[in-house]
């Protein structure tokens, strides 16, 4: 009996654990579902006919695919930014002693406990009194400055997990500083600072407190474009790109484990 | 040539070595300098700036002055205080819903899942955040529909008497409720719970759960005293992850509640937005921030966790 109870037990711990994935997944299915849909009216919200339109002009609609570049472009810069800007104070807080350490901890550590919104607020408050007009810099400066933490943390702890007698073999061998870097060290930290871009690309690409405080009316970028419709209208376009967006990315993940697998399973 | 080479490798390296030490001291500083600037200059100065425009009075025409109007902050709190309010309590709600469902899933994929069924729901669990958060809540709208299958299952179920009686819902609606606005954020926040339970509970050796079923605990015993304690600071950094953004949102309030659901970053993206009115925009951001700071500081001592970042 009690054997039961256990088994029972263990099966519903699992149970639930799946019905939260269910409601994890769930609105992806939706959109998925719905960007099959031909609406009857403005609103993507109720199921209609069956069409494949979406998908085979998936720039049918005006300004979408000029958004979603836009989006792409700061996304792919900010990546950039944030992860050279954060790599290095990663290597810093990970490998020196220093004055001031706990200071930096802070400051890496209240942007990711700070409300978008407050940013977002405040950052645009400084903008306009700088008299520095809303456009693609400002949301560009105020991706940067949030995505850094992220890669931070990140770098930090891969760098932190490495074993130093690594680079220290290295130079025993007679590498010099720059040689060790570029071949053990980098390749070594490579995985944090993978995760650390891949994270900021994802958080500024989908960005929309901050960048709505910050954005200027010509540089709308996509979730910015989706705001706007869920106000006016939404096309079924929107949920084309969201499905393409996640289809894309659980491919890059798998495809990723794969590699990573394979490199194991040869070394 | 001959000459200088026997001496040379004795000389060289103590020099090299004394030339080093103050560059070495130097280093970490060079490395922290763009990326802290960066975040001196558009983190740290904006919170400045912030508090100076919430004691200005002014108006876009004629330019805002910094004129000690502390007044700014009581008006901001009356208008606002039922904003603050639901805020704070939708994020509660929704911190602790999100708890209460994202445990047994980090549960489940720390110790029931096999390693490949492991990777597979934790992509599942990231991957939407790589469809635009915006598209997913509007997603509710459609899951949440007046007379859709789940208000309908709900009504049967009878579940939406009980939010009823608890001001959750009003009749038979749940689109435009506040348990529409709490059901958005839970979902739209969950990952950040799952993702450091789950981290916590995998460090978890099997084996104790093994020794505590030797030592005659009920498995409900070994979770409680055995395996909640030692996930601990996930819960701490899952909570604060969920709660901080939640109680900051206005997306979810916008796009799935109706006006009487609005929460504070409502107001301050009205008021900065629409009405232009920057210092009641600051002072509402600057009195979110400072109850957060409160709150979290208060959560911290209690729970006890320094070791966070």
């Amino acid at each position: 009996m009690s054997r039961l109870f256990t088994w029972i037990r263990a099966h519903l711990v699992v149970l639930a654990g799946l019905l939260a994935l269910a409601y994890l997944v769930l609105p992806n299915l939706v959109v998925l579902a719905f960007s099959f849909n031909k609406p009857a009216g403005k609103f993507n919200y109720e199921w209609n006919q069956f069409s494949t339109d979406a998908w085979t002009n998936p720039c049918g609609v005006a300004d979408m695919c000029q958004s979603l570049s836009l989006s792409l472009q700061i996304a792919a810069l900010a990546t950039i930014g944030a992860t050279v800007l954060g790599t290095m104070v990663a290597f810093a807080l990970a490998r020196h002693r220093f004055r001031g350490r706990a200071a930096t901890t802070a400051m890496i550590f209240l942007p990711m406990a700070m409300p978008e919104v407050v940013m977002a607020a405040s950052l645009g408050t400084l903008f306009l009194n700088m008299r520095i007009p809303f456009g693609f810099t400002t949301i560009l400066i105020a991706h940067i400055m949030f995505c850094l933490s992220f890669v931070v943390t990140a770098v930090k702890a891969r760098v932190m997990s490495m074993d130093p007698t690594l680079e220290q073999a290295a130079q025993d061998l007679y590498a010099t500083p720059t040689q060790t870097f570029l071949r053990v060290t980098l390749p070594l930290a490579a995985p944090g600072i993978a995760a650390g871009a891949l994270l900021s690309f994802a958080l500024s690409f989908d960005d929309f407190i901050i960048t709505q405080f910050n954005s200027g009316p010509t540089t709308v970028t996509f979730p910015m474009f989706v705001w706007g419709a869920s106000q006016r209208g939404i096309p079924v376009q929107v949920n084309v790109i969201g499905t393409a967006m996640f289809i894309a990315a659980v491919a890059l993940t798998v495809a990723g484990q794969w590699l990573d697998n394979r490199r194991k399973a040869t070394a | 040539m001959t000459t200088t080479t026997p001496a040379a490798p004795p000389q060289v390296i103590p020099l090299a070595k004394a030339a080093s030490k103050p560059k070495r001291k130097l280093t970490p500083y060079w490395l922290l300098l763009p990326g802290i600037a960066w975040l001196v200059v558009f983190f740290a100065v904006p919170m400045v700036y912030q508090a100076s425009t919430s004691l200005q009075t002014g108006s876009l025409e004629a330019g805002f002055k910094v004129t000690w109007h502390v007044s700014t902050y009581w008006d901001a709190l009356v208008e606002y205080k039922w904003h603050f309010v639901r805020s704070f309590s939708y994020a509660a709600i929704a911190t602790v819903l999100c708890l209460v469902i994202g445990y047994p899933l980090a549960y489940t994929i720390a110790f029931k899942a096999s390693k490949r069924w492991r990777n597979v729901i934790l992509i599942l669990v990231i991957a939407p955040f790589f469809t635009s958060f915006l598209i997913r809540t509007l997603a509710w709208k459609t899951i949440l529909s007046d007379g859709g299958p789940v208000v309908g299952a709900l009504n049967t179920l009878h579940v939406l008497d009980v939010t009823n009686a608890l001001g959750l819902t009003s009749g038979d609606r749940v689109l435009a409720t506040p348990l529409a606005v709490v059901c958005g954020l839970t979902y739209n926040f969950l990952p950040f719970m799952i993702l450091p339970l789950y981290t916590s509970l995998e460090r978890i050796d099997p084996r104790l759960h093994e020794a505590a079923g030797d030592l005659y605990a009920r498995p409900f015993t070994t979770f409680r005293k055995v395996t909640f304690p030692i996930s601990l600071p996930g819960v701490v950094a899952g909570t604060l992850l969920t709660f901080i953004p939640a109680s900051g949102d206005y997306i979810n309030a916008q796009l799935l509640g109706s006006p009487s659901e609005q929460m504070v970053g409502n107001g301050i993206q009205k008021q900065f937005l629409n009405v232009l009115d920057y210092p009641t925009a600051a002072a509402l951001s600057f009195i979110l921030m400072a109850l957060i700071l409160v709150m979290v500081t208060v959560y911290m001592r209690k729970a006890g966790t320094e070791e966070l970042v």
